[in-house]
């Protein structure tokens, strides 16, 4: 269609009366209801630039919140989520953060995934004092070096995770060690940790190759076979998403890491070992979410409640997003408002039950003693699982508080 | 490190260049021809792959598992080339038109769309396909392993290289191209059907690159972030090979893959005592060689100068002195900006989102001095915001210095930038330099990005919020729109000056400037640092607005928004970039607040804009005023 | 400047590209006032030549003197900047300004003025661009965009544009091409009038030689790269060489 001037220009009128109504829709303020006036939690995440993970992420949140609705609620009100994507980058989250905040006034915010998201928002809310439940990121800084009053983290840290995987390594009394992971701050940070807590361990060791690789973007052939070059008998790997499925591919046609014993961060979540199916790399020590062996009652229940939503299995985002909202919901519960102050006194020691049992947010670094399943990786029927898995409870793996406390300059 | 593993990684290496190649090739060929910068070739890339892997397993028990494999491949590749002709026939074709480089801002909504079209289609998780049935062990050479795979890809470039490069030369098709290649307006004049050659040369290059996506089939998995990061290295294949050149392109990826492999294979070095990990430097690896080839053949390996392109033939409307009535408008603009403070009171959110607004368009005006009247598309701009913001947050939290001294050094560390990048890059013409910028940008993330002492690496700095009496949202908002101002003036000063006469001289006929005794380079080069100084001043506003700021302050998908923002605004008009900037800002604030598939709506707007109004919101404006 | 030394001296200027000579041994002089046409078949060095003499080309030897300085190998803007004004074959101007904004550019620029970037370049040396567009014949169409100008229009906007440096010599390129008879033989007479009244000294090529004979003071003839003739127009136009170069000879383009 070719509009004529004439029709072109009345639809640029129409278009500019309709910009004017979208501008002054967005002056509006939501005035909230007066009656059993709902608890406004705001949420914001990378929907879109990481996907794969918070698509499973929401779906829990939205089960947990159903659930804790469907029992009237906390403290007799019902809780509302407003979510938003945080654009995968500060300056946009930051902006979502303050329209949570200011326009939507949301009682507390909540989520995020990458790192440094994480931490800008962590930021965000210690200078305008909201409360923040940092649901994903895995930064120490976030608990540590950079930790702030206003600031909780559910999900364990790098350090954590990486501390869980140390006795396997340990065990296996392997001199020639290469470590492969993203060239960003986890990876960095994570192999770091690692060659730190092995040497304490195990001082006789060798890191015979150091592989950063572009996040996204590695050269799998080229890292595989640089890492077979230095004949390591073992390997720390880092590498996730896509980047592992590449790595994992080449390196089993290669036979480049044949003989070695290999550790992996979060290679054992769904996440990140469904799409191995039949190529998983058996043998390998892991981190992870092995829905599938978890016995407990706690977990029966949530799988079975997810299940019957979603028809599907969870995935670890599942249960982080699940997990976030039952803590809130328990933080509010216990702190008997939504006041920001009373809230951050409420999660210091805070006692949650979740899927993984219960786990309390330590008062003395605000991270959640959330654990995870550590297993070695095994093929059946075509699909990638954990072999007996597990649970390594996160207090048994975080430092004492009076070492925590040196770790934690900033705070407060 | 021995000589066999150096060997055998530089035999690894071709198949990563044959991968690369075909990415580029078909970028080359729909560039050569058509000038278009094809922003969604990436996410031909993308299809391909994930028609292949949901292809070659859906066929596989139907006409067996190497049948399969191939005919997905096949399928894959010839739909991702229907998709091509289909996208130029009903889109590209109405904006050959419109300014240089509108057919970009349509290709990046189209790039948006298509991304969110993928995931609604496919799904968030990754997809491994299959391998290839009969070429998925291995074959030993110098002692190691060699993927049979990676044999095939080796040879499958130089292969589809010499298709194509048979298709050029022997077929009056081919000739056409090369014809079209070197002149446009040859080939119209000699009769031949334009807009069918453009579509099938569209169709031939998104083919190309859907071969691309679907042979790493065996290789990748399918997800959804590869459309962006093969993007870029398409591009620096293609500009390091020289425009329109297939075996430069060729040689160009191989030099890239090449030094990649190196890199991988030299692993920790010691370097003066000092241990350096070199696999770090494959993060940017492409982006050195890029601007060193630049630096060093401004053409490219193998191109040659580009002729004029035939649009600048036409040429642009000046930028009008603002009548009476566009006086009054700004003002009642101007006033109603300096008042949201006062809503700020009931809306609080206002306040916020103004701030952006006043920072982008900034952002965009300081571009769109060097695009519009300096005609210098900077694929990079973005460079000179991370400086300034950097430089800002550096100076605030590890020098604490107060935020107007902070402020200033923003500026001046994006001013260093912008003089020392401008220096090498003025010297190069249209892509050229787009690209050249863009790798200088690529190398300062890179650095931002690792230098964790320094700048916080990844994860940036944070706590650079400003002190009194900035550090009221009203006090900060106010400071940024009187430096926006201060900024949008100066920009208007300038461009009505005599340098901004000299300036639009040497862009609209460089010989006739120099003759006349303008230093052209020496005008492109202030403009240059102008440019990136005020981008700085933006930079350093965001820091502080932002409170944090992180690398992808740098990254190219700023660069990008800073282009569509002028683009989308209008390049003729100084107002352009401004209305570009806010209705960009305000429509992705509101587009990813209301939607999951907010890039799609986003594109989807954006394809709008552009077809109603092919020269930019201001444009039509203007139009809009003329028809009453 | 005494009258008699020539403003323009060039010197035994040689060229080669991949071993062919484009220019090879040229020398000649343009004196104050004098309208001197270079002309030649097509290949025969002459925009090489021009090209030299202009800056956009260096040499491989010989020497190029402007009013005895030499200028061998500067860039265009120095040398225009002492005193060369040049025209393109194809008619350059900027587009996107209208013809008086063309002129104050270029005035600017001669001036020194580029970098100015503050004061509003509008009303900048105005009434001496008008002036300028007067004495070419262009005031009636000062204030029209460049890029609708009729192209015999452009054609002298661009010679106002390089007299605007106030040239001791100016190099014109073909400067009638593109024109009709009548407005051919009005550009000329234009050019020819300027260099009486402003003392200048023009080097011009010409393909057309009813223009060459009919207003050169003086021609001279290059082929192969070699000046084969040098003097009057009716001397030249005797020349049997150049009658054979030009009425009956050897192809000049096709070189062994």
């Amino acid at each position: 269609m070719r509009p004529t001037s004439l029709s072109r220009s009345r639809f640029f009128r129409t278009a500019l009366f309709g910009a004017a109504a979208l501008v002054a829709g967005l002056l509006v303020d939501t005035v909230p209801g007066r009656a059993a006036e709902p608890i406004r939690i705001g949420e914001l995440n990378s929907y879109k630039s990481q996907p794969a993970f918070l698509d499973p992420y929401r779906k829990g949140m939205q089960l947990a919140l159903d659930q804790v609705n469907a029992a009237g609620g906390v403290l007799g009100r019902p809780l509302e989520l407003i979510a938003r994507d945080d654009g995968g980058n500060p300056g946009d989250a930051v902006r979502a953060a303050e329209e949570l905040v200011t326009r939507e006034k949301v009682d507390l915010i909540t989520g995020t995934f990458l790192s440094h998201v994480g931490l800008a928002v962590a930021d965000y809310a210690k200078r305008r004092k909201v409360f923040f439940l940092a649901a994903e990121p895995l930064t120490d800084k976030l608990t540590w070096s950079d930790g702030n009053r206003y600031t909780f983290r559910l999900r364990p840290s790098t350090y954590m995770q990486v501390a869980m995987l140390l006795p396997a390594a340990t065990a296996a009394k392997r001199k020639r060690w290469a470590l492969v992971y993203p060239n960003y701050e986890y990876g960095q940070s994570a192999a770091e940790t690692f060659k730190t807590l092995l040497k304490a361990a195990q001082p006789d060791v060798e890191i015979v190759a150091e592989q950063a690789t572009p996040l996204g973007k590695i050269d799998a052939g080229a890292v595989t076979q640089a890492i077979a070059d230095a004949k390591p008998d073992a390997v720390f790997n880092v590498l996730f998403g896509p980047d592992l499925a590449r790595f994992v591919r080449e390196a089993n046609t290669r036979g480049a890491l044949d003989g070695a014993f290999v550790v992996s961060l979060l290679s054992g979540e769904p996440e990140y070992l469904d799409p191995l199916k039949d190529e998983t790399p058996a043998g390998w020590v892991v981190t992870g979410y092995p829905w599938y062996a978890i016995p407990t009652p706690e977990h029966k229940a949530f799988l079975d409640a997810y299940q019957a939503a979603y028809g599907d299995h969870p995935r670890l985002g599942s249960i982080v997003g699940y997990t976030t909202i039952k803590s809130i919901a328990a933080g509010i519960e216990k702190a008997g408002s939504t006041d920001t102050e009373k809230l951050v006194a409420a999660f210091s020691g805070l006692a949650v039950d979740g899927p993984f049992g219960p786990f309390t947010f330590r008062a003395s670094d605000h991270q959640a003693t959330l654990g995870a399943y550590v297993g070695t990786l095994g093929v059946k029927e075509g699909r990638g699982v954990m072999l007996d898995p597990v649970y390594v409870d996160g207090a048994s793996v975080l430092p004492s508080d009076a070492e925590t406390a040196k770790l934690r300059p900033a705070a407060d | 490190m021995s000589l066999d593993s150096l060997l055998f990684q530089a035999v690894n290496g071709l198949a990563s260049a044959s991968g690369l190649f075909l990415v580029a090739a078909g970028l080359s060929i729909i560039f050569g021809v058509t000038r278009i910068v094809n922003m969604a070739h990436g996410s031909f890339y993308m299809l391909g792959l994930y028609l292949a892997v949901t292809l070659a397993p859906a066929l596989s028990p139907w006409i067996g598992g190497a049948a399969g494999f191939w005919g997905g491949i096949l399928v894959a590749t010839l739909a991702v080339a229907l998709l091509g002709a289909l996208v130029e026939m009903v889109l590209l074709r109405r904006l050959y038109r419109a300014p240089e480089l509108y057919q970009l801002l349509a290709t990046f909504a189209l790039l948006l769309v298509i991304s969110d079209a993928v995931l609604f289609l496919w799904g968030p998780e990754d997809i491994l396909g299959p391998r290839a049935p009969g070429l998925s062990g291995a074959v030993d050479l110098l002692g190691r392993r060699l993927p049979q795979y990676d044999l095939f890809l080796a040879l499958a470039g130089p292969a589809v290289l010499l298709g194509l490069h048979l298709l050029l030369r022997r077929t009056r098709f081919g000739r056409l191209i090369r014809a079209a290649t070197q002149d446009r307006e040859m080939v119209a004049a000699l009769g031949i059907n334009e807009a069918l050659l453009f579509t099938a040369v569209f169709a031939l290059g998104a083919g190309v690159a859907g071969l691309g996506g679907a042979l790493q089939m065996a290789r990748e998995p399918a997800n959804l972030a590869i459309d962006l990061s093969v993007l870029g290295d398409a591009f620096v294949v293609v500009v390091v090979g020289g425009m329109g050149s297939i075996s430069g392109a060729y040689l160009a990826a191989v030099l890239v893959a090449e030094v990649k492999a190196l890199c991988t294979a030299l692993g920790v070095v010691d370097i003066a005592g000092y241990a350096f990990n070199m696999s770090r430097l494959t993060l940017v690896a492409e982006f050195l060689v890029m601007a060193l080839v630049l630096i060093l053949r401004p053409h490219g390996l193998f191109g040659r100068p580009q002729p004029p392109a035939t649009t600048r033939a036409r040429a642009e409307p000046a930028p009008a002195p603002l009548g009476r009535r566009g006086a009054v408008l700004v003002l009642v603009a101007v006033a109603l900006f300096a008042a949201v403070p006062l809503i700020g009171q009931f809306f609080a959110y206002a306040p916020v989102l103004a701030l952006d607004m006043v920072i982008a368009a900034l952002f965009a005006a300081s571009l769109h001095f060097i695009m519009g009247p300096g005609g210098m598309a900077s694929f990079g701009h973005a460079a000179y915001f991370g400086l300034g913001a950097y430089g800002a947050a550096f100076a605030a939290t590890r020098l604490g210095a107060p935020t107007p001294l902070a402020f200033a050094m923003g500026i001046g560390t994006a001013a260093m930038g912008a003089t020392l990048f401008g220096w090498f890059c003025v010297r190069l013409e249209g892509v050229y330099f787009a690209m050249l910028t863009l790798a200088f940008a690529q190398i300062v993330w890179s650095i931002v990005y690792q230098w964790e002492e320094v700048t916080g690496g990844s994860n940036g700095m944070f706590g650079v919020w400003p002190q009194a009496p900035f550090d009221e949202p009203a006090g900060l908002y106010l400071a940024a729109l009187a430096v926006t101002l201060a900024g949008l003036f100066l920009i208007r000063r300038v461009v009505f000056a005599p340098f901004g006469f000299a300036l639009r001289a040497g862009r609209d006929s460089s010989l006739r400037a120099e003759a006349s005794g303008i230093p052209v380079a020496r005008v492109r080069w202030l403009a240059f640092a102008l440019a990136g100084t005020l981008c700085g001043a933006a930079g350093a506003l965001f820091a502080f607005a932002k409170g944090s700021i992180s690398p992808e302050a740098i990254s190219v998908g700023r660069s990008i928004d800073g282009l569509v923002m002028v683009l989308l605004g209008g390049v003729q008009s100084l107002m352009g970039p401004v209305l570009g900037a806010g209705g960009f800002t305000l429509l992705q604030d509101m587009v990813m607040r209301e939607t999951d598939y907010w890039r799609a709506l986003l594109g989807a707007v954006i394809l709008a804009v552009v077809l109603l109004f092919p020269s930019g919101i201001a444009g039509g404006l203007r139009r809009a005023g003329n028809a009453r | 400047m005494n009258a008699g030394a020539p403003v323009l001296e060039v010197r035994d200027l040689t060229k080669s590209y991949g071993g062919v000579r484009a220019v090879d041994g040229v020398s000649f002089d343009v004196a104050a006032g004098e309208l001197l046409a270079l002309i030649g078949p097509n290949g025969a060095g002459k925009s090489t030549c021009f090209n030299i003499v202009n800056g956009q080309l260096r040499p491989d030897a010989g020497a190029v003197r402007l009013g005895g300085r030499v200028i061998t190998g500067l860039p265009p803007r120095r040398i225009a900047a002492l005193g060369v004004g040049r025209t393109f074959q194809v008619a350059a101007v900027f587009g996107s300004m209208t013809a008086a904004q063309n002129v104050q550019t270029a005035l600017a620029a001669a001036r020194g003025g580029t970098f100015d970037l503050w004061r509003p370049a509008r009303r900048l040396g105005r009434e001496q661009a008008l002036d300028l567009l007067a004495q070419t014949g262009m005031a009636a169409q000062a204030d029209r965009p460049a890029s609708t100008l009729a192209y015999g229009d452009v054609k002298r906007l661009e010679l106002a544009m390089a007299l605007a440096g106030e040239p001791r010599l100016l190099l014109m390129d073909e400067p009638t091409a593109g024109m009709a008879g009548t407005e051919r033989r009005e550009m000329i007479a234009l050019v020819q009038a300027l260099t009486r009244a402003r003392g200048l000294a023009v080097l011009f090529t010409e393909h057309s030689m009813d223009v060459v004979f009919g207003h050169a003071d003086r021609v001279i003839v290059l082929a192969r790269g070699r000046l084969i003739a040098n003097g009057g127009v009716d001397e030249v136009r005797r020349d049997p060489l150049v009658r054979e170069v030009y009425l009956g000879g050897a192809p000049t383009e096709a070189r062994p």
